[in-house]
């Protein structure tokens, strides 16, 4: 059993008449890097609340490492760090001494604190910045203040709730970078609305949907399983010889395929050149499209293949107006 | 212990970072300085009895303005969200806002020891300057302080407008104050009621240089309710 993290069981909360999270049960492995998907309200911040145990819960359990978070909150917050949302900080504070403030209520025995003060301004590339105020600070520095103040206790477990939110490119890939390099040996359980961000740092991938978990897998069989077995083809084909095109016909013509399954005309705008998106099973089709497309007298002009994204899954598995 | 301690640590110097600190300090200052010295010669008196007789009514202005933003600013920037998950259980954040505002008074306070200071150097030939109404006067400060501070606390608590903290601190801390003014019209066993509940009929009661427990029960207790309201608002959030 010490070998789960996060067990969470039945949890659901009520903030009056509203019920943001309808009953969530999971549980996380130690050492496993987390992404907890959902669309603006769907719970994510509800209960990575409850789980960092700044609320409680209506009903249902939390433990983390096997400490129940409502029985024995001090025991379970010693083993957490917490980025919330929004990051909020003391503005009026130095990098330096809120660092310092943190060590002290975190109580960091004071013979360890000026180092890791220093590896986690290392660590999180604060140099330049400690005796800076951290009113003066971009969000991507302000960001990497939160995450140097959430590991100062040097915590087994990292909550980061929108670790990336409102940074720039440059800086997301810097933060990105940075949870990776942690999750190499901490439990990191991370919200986001990138969804290429769980591609990139995420062994697992949780979806909450209006309270509910709708999925639970690695990205790559939430990729698959969207794809529904088959893949897709972008083609633009033009003529040979610059004359007109029978579009239905060439349409046909690619049906025909073994292993196409469909084809649509996606393009046709009278310049001389035709689109279709061709869907087709497991085998691959391109080499036997190109013959046919040659043999029709017409060039290919673009081809693509086109893979189903983390983000056609998340779409569909909580658009709830489409589903119902 | 220690969470409360950093918390107050962080609170107090946070005071200093921001102008209202020496507003509110300078302020009560030259009020108190002022209202004091223009007696003092008045009166021929060396003692600081003028002094302790207008700390009162300027520290109900002075502690909501000290208090108010203590949990209201953490509501607004989101900060409260942060105490709230640092490992402590919930009545060190109060504990620990308490002790910086204690803190502060103590600094205001410690601004008016020159008063003192002045006066005993003032007293003619005869009996020496008589320190102990002083010391008492200053005890009986502290007392009626923590008692504002924690009534001060809880209106900083009930939202996040630090405005509306003060107001409901003055107002609280008024209330306490004024409550015993117009006892002399009301039959006696009702004016003992209301004198109880007067901070400033115990502070009298100090400053004289008479300890009596009723007085230090009646502190201590208001004190004890307003920190224990402030507990109840803070832990709300997580409901």
């Amino acid at each position: 059993m010490p070998s789960s993290m996060i067990r969470i069981v039945a949890l659901t909360k009520s903030y009056g008449p509203t019920q943001a999270v309808k009953g969530v049960s999971f549980e996380v492995p130690k050492g496993q890097v987390v992404g907890f998907l959902g669309p603006n309200g769907a719970g994510k911040s509800t209960t990575m609340r409850i789980l960092a145990g700044s609320i409680n819960p209506t009903s249902g359990k939390a433990f983390v490492g096997d400490i129940d978070v409502t029985a024995n909150p001090v025991a379970a917050r010693k083993l957490i760090g917490y980025l919330p949302e929004n990051n909020p900080l003391y503005d009026e504070m130095m990098v330096v001494e809120y660092l310092r403030f943190i060590a002290d209520v975190r109580d960091v025995p004071k013979d360890l604190r000026a180092a890791r003060i220093k590896s986690a301004v290392e660590r999180c590339g604060l140099t330049q910045v400690v005796s800076k105020d951290i009113s003066q600070l971009s969000r991507g520095y302000r960001q990497r203040v939160g995450l140097a103040a959430a590991i100062l206790h040097e915590p087994d477990l990292l909550i980061l709730d929108e670790p990336t939110a409102g940074l720039d490119p440059n800086q997301i890939v810097e933060i990105r970078n940075l949870i990776k390099d942690l999750g190499r040996e901490k439990t990191v359980i991370l919200s986001t609305h990138i969804l290429s961000e769980v591609q990139s740092t995420c062994s697992r991938v949780l979806i909450i949907n209006e309270g509910r978990l709708v999925a639970d897998d690695t990205p790559e069989r939430l990729t698959t399983s969207a794809n529904e077995g088959g893949n897709t083809l972008h083609v633009v084909v033009g003529h040979r010889l610059g004359q007109p095109m029978d579009a239905q016909a060439i349409r046909t013509s690619l049906s025909a395929l073994a292993g196409v399954s469909a084809v649509e005309v996606a393009g046709d705008e009278g310049t001389g050149t035709l689109g279709f998106t061709v869907r087709y099973g497991t085998d691959d089709v391109r080499r036997v499209l190109f013959d046919t497309v040659v043999k029709n007298d017409l060039v290919i002009l673009e081809l693509k293949r086109t893979q189903v994204s983390l983000e056609d899954t998340f779409r569909k598995l909580t658009d709830a107006r489409r589903a119902a | 212990m220690n969470g409360a301690l950093a918390i107050a640590k962080r609170e107090f110097r946070s005071f200093f970072t921001s102008p209202i600190a020496y507003i509110v300090l300078g302020g009560f200052l030259l009020l108190s300085g002022w209202l004091y010295f223009s007696t003092l010669f008045l009166a021929g008196q060396a003692s600081l009895r003028g002094f302790f007789g207008v700390a009162p009514v300027l520290f109900v202005v002075l502690v909501p303005a000290i208090t108010m933003r203590a949990v209201a600013e953490e509501r607004k920037s989101g900060t409260l969200e942060l105490l709230l998950t640092f490992p402590m259980d919930d009545w060190q954040i109060t504990l620990g806002k308490f002790l910086a505002a204690l803190g502060m008074v103590a600094v205001a306070l410690a601004c008016t020891l020159p008063y003192a200071f002045t006066v005993a150097a003032l007293t003619g030939p005869g009996p020496a300057f008589d320190w102990g109404p002083v010391f008492a006067g200053y005890f009986g400060l502290v007392l009626l302080a923590s008692a504002f501070i924690a009534l001060g606390l809880w209106g900083s608590a009930l939202s996040k407008n630090q405005i509306v903290g003060f107001i409901v601190g003055i107002v609280l801390c008024f209330a306490f104050y004024f409550v015993d003014k117009f006892a002399p019209l009301l039959p006696d066993s009702l004016a003992g009621v209301f004198e109880f509940l007067s901070v400033d009929y115990h502070f009298e009661n100090i400053a004289r240089g008479v300890l009596d427990t009723r007085d230090l029960v009646f502190y201590l207790s208001l004190t004890a309710a307003g920190l224990v309201l402030t507990a109840r608002q803070i832990q709300a959030t997580r409901l």
